[in-house]
């Protein structure tokens, strides 16, 4: 098995993340007793001491010291948080502050009672159920937390505890945060020591629990319950020493891993079977699932034993089980082909209630399991608990619970109905045939229960069998039309004929549901891959979140918005997610905020700021969070029901996947630009290093001659004046092009469009730039009736004047120049020619990229920066600039703009003379 | 040059420029006083009574828009702003607030003393009564409203012609923007008729220029407005 221990590099990359991920998360010690009393307050105060010595800063966030002197005067001299006063119903409890916590941020925080619950209708309300998730956002803020609890608190021992004591613990915290915890210390104290410190009147009890808590500590409690404390110490430090074993050499093939599913089923047994699974998985280190199946069987179930199965499954998350939910008709068949195909060794069912000949006349799941298990090992866990139904997790999911679905009293009406046909029908055949048998007519009533079956359900059904029997015998079996039997044969006949249309209509029924059930798994898959397929094809991450909140909406029928977070990184409403038009509903958005930055869901049925009315998922990919998606139920049913969630979820999966792939997009567009634009600034730099350069030499060079020679000759020092007037012309012209350009080229520059005459735009520029024109005569081919333009003056001016510019700078003196204008259909166009040399060899298209010159390294000064100007000029007003060679030899300049929303005429102003 | 050396009053923060300014300016026989900042130059305003104004729009106490706005309040003395090319906005601004005219750095001081002595003159005869101007070949009388060409054929103006005319004709030398025009020729609530402001000056230019196409007269200053340049420019 050379393979098998050879360590797999993407498991130890796993575990250095896990341990990167570790090392900025807080540290959790616990200090763990058997019951109250035991000391675990004293000497975490005790340890904190010794640290504060140490140099560790060590700040009290919350401990209760019930009024023992001893621990009070251990909090002397330790820094403590101010509590959190909490309206709850009439009186004002004194709660720890978890916000001033976070702000105050000390290296080490203590936190008493790690099972307290938070009062939910508390004012103001918590922002947790329960003080370990309190404790787990401090971890993950990266503040080491000290707490205390007792193993009766352990929800996984939960029954066990309750087995010993008789009496059952509401607050409970999860077994997986307990395991995560980085130090457990035990405080040990004998039972006889407890309870001499009990009778020295050294433990608080609360005076309103008095005789069942005076009950609990008695000897043999008290040693069962330390004996259990001792045994899930000596199992975490077991544990840690096979993880210490396994991290020095993965030496485990997976297939010792032991996997093992739990099926429990709706009766009240399923939650100890649920707590004995997870014992069981802890004590062979085994992968564990909870696996319900949806027979046709468990549809029909009470809404308070279908709720219960919500509980449970939810119990089971909590305690560490991956949870799954099957279907098929018989639940061991579906059982054991999930369980082959997982690899699993073994299932844990609970004891079968069907005892007797009932038994043996419909063999129980257990039996079938027993039966076809084959390799796999059979565990049956007997039911000795006091039914207790597991407590819904919170008030909302209760009020669930209480939401009935009404009696449809139409559907059996309709059965009644089915009978009156069926006997109107048998009426007309036993007239047209009146020597038809009996018989025959009993089948015209059994095809109408089978009916009554598939299209009314269950009692209407039954309902219509009875009736059938009955208008049969009253109206066919002689004497006709009373309910006495002449014949005692015919008692047979209403006997079978009642039990085969029930067995007939029951049939039907298990088809119905079963038709139902593939229904809603059919349009859950469609409508998962009609989303996964819209969002295949759509981009930008705003598109993808309101076609995401679409489809949740329309799955779910809910209101559904998805919160993306903006540059800064805070959320923001993203306009058009909220799915149905004119809803006034908001998304909280500090719920969302606290969401997207805990990676947590929270809100409506979670232990996470319950009271908000809508559920917060996060949407989160493969490296950071994406978003939020906010889901505002109408049926709370909807979305609290565990396959729900789970489809939820996959939502938000596919949503993730989809806003990943845009925000790569968008990363690999911005890599590219931003390499363009290096490579462009690399280029702009070093020929405007050149172009500056060598003005500035003349300049420098002039200048200095004129200050250090006194007695230059007048005629000189003319010259050299000229020569630094016109080289620091030249720059000024260059350093304002490469402003110009910058500006228009990141769109700083906004285009300011007004009404312009184009002759008279032409006019001020030919002004301008007369004498620079000195040397080349300008003939204007206007049209007499140009109408007015809109455009940008100024800007189209520099166009102007940068072609003119152009055309005088390479060509020789004397050169005609043409400049002429023409406005047609929605177009103006602008062609500048002259009759010099032409156009360079090589792509006329290479003039307007920036630095190009005509000639190479030719002697005129400046860089090629005025046709790029031109251009940019150019199609910030939506056009187009092209340079051409003309066929009669000189080169064509041509731009076109295009004329939207143009006056339909010129001449048409409001003045008057 | 000038009658009786014009006091300059240069307002700029800038050491450098108010140098070259002063150089300049005293070369060419104006009397030069400088101030750095926004409350000095008003206060030089005060005390020298300057005859033209040069006024640096960037200060660093402040816009220069507010010191125009300001002495206008209580002068009409000529002022001629300073901008950099970044800085149209601010130059409309100035403009619609009474500046006179502006001049954009860098600048050459050929353009800026011609601004400076077409500004400087108007403001000496700013209290004649209506002047006789000459455009080309004809010689325009606004007063009595009669236009003579020099070979004595009569040209007619409309009256609103006339008044455009003699609007750019008070201030000649000078930019006056277009919502100036607008205000003085057709009055408060037409100042949005860009429109019929250049179908007009196109009327004016058809008849009065020799070739309407490149005007020498009644130049655009794009974007800004009008000026209107009796003795044809250098160039």
């Amino acid at each position: 098995m050379q393979d098998s221990t050879r360590p797999d590099p993407d498991q130890l990359l796993a575990d250095l993340n896990d341990a990167d991920s570790r090392a900025r998360r807080g540290k959790l010690r616990i200090f763990f007793g058997a019951a109250a009393g035991v000391g675990k307050t004293y000497s975490m105060l005790e340890a904190a001491r010794s640290a504060r010595q140490s140099g560790t800063e060590v700040v009290i966030g919350y401990v209760q010291p019930h009024g023992r002197q001893e621990t009070e005067r251990l909090m002397v001299g330790l820094e403590a948080l101010p509590t959190l006063p909490v309206r709850y119903r009439d009186i004002v409890l004194q709660e720890f502050d978890l916000d001033a916590a976070l702000a105050r941020h000390p290296a080490v925080l203590l936190v008493d009672e790690y099972a307290h619950s938070n009062p939910i209708e508390g004012d103001p309300p918590p922002r947790h159920a329960k003080r370990w998730q309190d404790i787990e956002e401090l971890l993950g803020a990266g503040i080491s937390v000290w707490t205390t609890v007792n193993v009766q608190h352990l929800e996984g021992l939960n029954d066990l505890v309750a087995g010993i004591t008789g009496v059952r613990q509401q607050e409970t915290i999860p077994d997986g945060v307990f395991e995560q915890a980085d130090e457990v210390e035990l405080i040990d104290l004998p039972a006889e020591d407890l309870l001499s410190r009990l009778r020295a009147g050294k433990i608080y009890l609360p005076t309103q629990a008095g005789r069942a808590l005076e009950n609990f500590f008695n000897p043999s409690n008290l040693t069962a319950l330390r004996e259990l404390a001792l045994r899930k110490t000596a199992d975490r430090v077991d544990a840690s020493m096979r993880t210490l074993g396994e991290g020095s050499a993965r030496a485990r093939p997976w297939l010792a891993r032991e996997r093992l599913i739990v099926a429990p089923g709706p009766d009240a047994q399923a939650e100890q079977l649920v707590r004995a699974g997870k014992r069981l998985a802890d004590g062979l280190d085994a992968e564990w699932t909870v696996v319900y199946v949806e027979t046709p069987r468990l549809l029909r179930l009470s809404e308070m034993e279908r709720n219960r199965r919500i509980a449970v499954l939810r119990l089971a998350e909590a305690l560490g089980a991956e949870t799954v939910t099957l279907d098929g008709p018989s639940a061991a068949e579906a059982l054991l082909e999930y369980a082959h195909t997982r690899n699993v060794n073994r299932i844990v069912v609970g004891r079968p209630k069907r005892l007797g000949w009932r038994a043996w006349l419909r063999p129980s799941t257990v039996t079938a399991l027993v039966r076809h298990a084959g390799s796999i090992d059979v565990l049956v866990i007997s039911s000795h608990v006091q039914p207790a139904v597991a407590a819904p997790p919170n008030a909302r999911a209760a009020a669930v619970v209480r939401n009935a679905r009404p009696v449809r009293w139409s559907r059996y009406f309709s059965a009644v109905g089915t009978t009156l046909l069926c006997t109107a029908i048998a009426w007309v055949v036993s007239m047209a045939y009146p020597s038809l048998a009996l018989a025959n007519l009993v089948m015209i009533y059994l095809l109408g229960a089978a009916i009554a079956g598939l299209r009314f359900g269950r009692g209407p059904a039954v309902l219509a069998c009875v009736a059938n029997v009955a208008a049969f015998d009253f109206f066919f079996v002689p004497p006709v039309l009373t309910f006495a039997v002449s014949d005692l044969q015919y008692v047979v006949t209403f006997a079978v004929m009642l039990i085969i249309a029930l067995v007939l209509s029951n049939l039907m029924v298990s088809i119905r549901l079963q038709n139902r059930i593939a229904g809603h798994r059919e349009r859950r898959t469609a409508a998962l891959y009609a989303m996964s397929r819209e969002l295949s094809h759509i981009r930008g991450a705003t598109n993808m979140a309101q076609t995401a909140a679409r489809h949740v909406s329309e799955v779910f029928s809910c209101e559904a918005m998805v919160l993306l977070p903006d540059a800064d990184g805070r959320l923001q409403y993203t306009e058009g997610t909220v799915s149905r038009p004119g809803s006034t509903w908001r998304a909280d958005l500090s719920v969302a905020e606290w969401v997207f930055h805990h990676g947590n869901p929270a809100g409506l049925g979670t232990d996470t700021l319950a009271g908000s009315d809508a559920l917060y998922l996060p949407v989160t990919g493969s490296k950071r969070l994406l978003g939020v998606l906010t889901v505002h139920p109408q049926n709370l049913r909807r979305i609290l029901l565990p396959e729900q969630r789970h489809l939820l979820e996959t939502f938000t999966g596919q949503l993730a996947l989809a806003l990943e792939r845009a925000a790569l997009a968008q990363e690999a567009e911005s890599a590219r630009v931003a390499a363009e634009t290096e490579s462009l600034r690399n280029s702009l730099l070093s020929s405007i290093s050149h172009d500056l350069r060598t003005p500035l030499a003349v300049i420098s060079g002039a200048s200095s001659t004129l200050a250090d020679n006194v007695q230059l000759e007048p005629k000189i020092r003319v010259q050299l004046a000229r020569s630094i007037h016109e080289h620091a012309r030249a720059m000024s012209d260059l350093v304002s092009d490469v402003l110009d350009l910058m500006r228009l080229e990141t769109g700083a520059v906004q285009l300011r469009l007004d009404e312009y005459d184009l002759d008279e735009l032409i006019g001020s520029v030919l002004h301008r730039h007369a004498e620079a024109l000195r040397g080349h005569p300008v003939t204007l081919r206007l049209p007499p009736d140009l109408p007015p333009v809109q455009l940008d003056g100024p800007l189209i001016s520099q166009v102007l004047g940068n072609l003119l510019d152009n055309a005088v700078r390479y060509t020789p003196p004397g050169t005609q120049i043409w400049l002429t204008a023409a406005v047609d259909e929605g177009h103006m166009t602008v062609l500048v020619d002259d009759n010099g040399p032409g156009l360079p060899p090589g792509d006329p298209e290479r003039l307007f990229e920036k630095f190009q010159r005509g000639q190479t390294e030719s002697a005129v000064v400046g860089v090629g920066l005025g046709l790029a100007i031109c251009r940019a000029i150019v199609r910030a007003h939506g056009g187009e600039i092209t340079a051409r060679n003309r066929p009669e030899g000189g080169a064509r300049f041509e731009f076109s703009l295009p004329l939207t929303g143009q006056p339909a005429a010129a001449g048409s102003g409001g003045i008057r003379t | 040059m000038t009658d009786a050396l014009h006091l300059v009053l240069v307002i700029e923060d800038e050491p450098g420029m108010r140098a070259v300014l002063r150089a300049t300016l005293e070369a060419s026989g104006y009397r030069v006083t400088e101030a750095e900042s926004l409350a000095r130059g008003e206060f030089e305003a005060r005390n020298r009574r300057p005859d033209v104004i040069l006024l640096d729009l960037g200060l660093p106490d402040g816009d220069g828009g507010q010191l125009i706005r300001k002495i206008r309040q209580w002068s009409p003395v000529p002022i001629i702003v300073l901008s950099a090319r970044t800085m149209e906005e601010q130059k409309v601004l100035a403009l619609d607030g009474g500046a006179d005219d502006y001049v954009t750095k860098p600048f050459a001081t050929s353009e800026l003393l011609a601004r400076v002595r077409a500004v400087a003159r108007r403001g000496a005869h700013s209290d004649a009564s209506l002047p006789v101007i000459r455009i080309g070949e004809f010689s325009i009388d606004l007063g009595r409203r009669r236009t003579a060409r020099s070979d004595a054929t009569e040209l007619h103006l409309t009256p609103i012609e006339y008044r455009l005319l003699e609007c750019l004709a008070r201030r000649a030398g000078s930019i006056v923007t277009r919502e100036q025009l607008l205000r003085e020729v057709w009055g408060p609530d037409r100042v949005d008729d860009t429109r019929g402001l250049r179908v007009f000056l196109k009327r004016l230019r058809d008849k009065l220029e020799p070739d309407p196409h490149r005007p020498r007269f009644l130049q655009t200053e794009t974007g800004n407005g009008y000026r209107l340049q009796l003795e044809p420019s250098a160039a």
